[in-house]
């Protein structure tokens, strides 16, 4: 007779931890295998959640932990809400969100579509094209500043080529009107794979039969594109959409390393202005208050994009 | 519109969820416009408001 590995485990198990394990039901079975994983939710989420919370009601500071603690109710909240460097802040975190977004999502979709027709080298094209993605954005932010050189740039060449303009004569990452677009090419160059193979994902899931149909009944291309493809490509789309948007809100890596934040404040989105609140101000109370407002905004607009979501898919 | 009174008045969750979306997308908007610096003064409560009163009402009966 042949024995399963679960069976010899079983066999191996000291008679009193078995005579223990037998006595207890499946309710406190499946509590002690959730348990880790709760502890560990409770840990590395919740309290720090919370802690937060306190710590923006206060003026705490943690480069002086030896101070005395003070209550100070609301006044962080005030200072930020009224503070119009942060609200310059949030405008250019709100111009890099929509064009990045809008970016990647048009093009990763025409990406995806033209990958999604059968040609010959289609897995190399793919290839390529996903190369940017796996690249480190603290790489990409740095290359990129290369290529945006005014002086040895391919970036500004490629402009001058195109458009007939001196390439030394302009500076992308330099210039107060130009530097928030730089930020959102190269962001848009990095994540524009990623939205074309969810975008992609969801082209392959669409049975050809759909179309076959649609071909008998006559209905022409545009048709078939606006009434089978777009709505059944549309959660596939729409989950990009979350992903990217929850992503860029806390950017950071990719436009330190291009721009720093500069010229002046054009290019410092929220992630970079609260960490040198906190870690060079080191104003811990005040930078905690500022990320609980980031939170419930994140929070607030991925509750209605998960409900939206789901009445697509139901649909 | 009538439905959508009668959800409210009835605590129906598809009307109550509604309301706190439109809530918390209006107080985005403010926080990110470049016009007025009170509307943006103004929207972190719009959005508490709105996100507090979505995880409420998503516990309502459909």
């Amino acid at each position: 007779m042949t024995t399963s590995p679960i069976d010899r485990v079983a066999r191996a198990t000291p008679a009193a931890a078995a005579r223990r394990i037998r006595g207890l039901s499946d309710r406190t079975i499946a509590w002690i295998f959730v348990a880790p994983s709760i502890f560990l939710l409770l840990a590395v989420n919740i309290f720090p959640l919370i802690w937060t919370i306190r710590l923006s009601f206060t003026d705490f500071r943690v480069n002086r932990p030896n101070n005395d603690m003070e209550w100070v109710g609301l006044r962080n909240y005030q200072r930020i809400l009224t503070d119009d460097d942060v609200w310059q802040t949030m405008q250019a975190t709100a111009h890099f969100l929509i064009w990045t977004i809008l970016l990647q999502v048009l093009i990763g979709f025409f990406l995806a579509f033209l990958i999604n027709k059968k040609f010959r080298g289609n897995d190399l094209w793919t290839t390529i094209i996903v190369f940017p993605m796996m690249l480190s954005p603290a790489v990409v932010g740095n290359f990129w500043t290369f290529l945006y050189q005014p002086q040895i740039g391919l970036f500004n060449y490629v402009v001058a080529f195109f458009t007939g303009a001196d390439p030394a004569g302009f500076s992308m990452i330099g210039d107060v009107h130009l530097a928030p677009w730089a930020i959102v090419i190269a962001d848009t160059w990095m994540w524009t794979p990623f939205v074309m193979l969810i975008c992609l994902a969801g082209l392959r899931s669409i049975p050809d039969s759909i179309y076959e149909a649609a071909e008998c009944d006559r209905a022409s291309k545009l048709r078939q594109f606006f009434t089978i493809t777009m709505p059944m490509v549309l959660p596939f789309l729409m989950l990009a959409v979350l992903f990217r948007g929850i992503e860029n809100f806390k950017m950071f890596d990719l436009v330190v390393q291009l721009t720093g934040g500069g010229p002046g404040n054009t290019t410092t989105l929220t992630s970079i202005d609260l960490k040198r609140e906190a870690f060079e101000k080191w104003r811990t109370g005040y930078s905690s208050a500022y990320a609980v407002i980031l939170f419930v905004t994140v929070f607030g607009l991925a509750s209605i994009y998960v409900k939206a979501l789901n009445k697509v898919k139901d649909r | 519109m009538i439905e959508f009174i009668k959800g409210i008045v009835g605590f129906r969750r598809g009307a109550w969820e509604l309301l706190a979306s439109v809530l918390i997308a209006t107080g985005v908007v403010m926080l990110m416009q470049p016009f007025a610096l009170w509307l943006y003064t103004w929207s972190f409560v719009v959005t508490l408001v709105g996100t507090v009163m979505f995880i409420i009402v998503s516990h309502f009966r459909e």
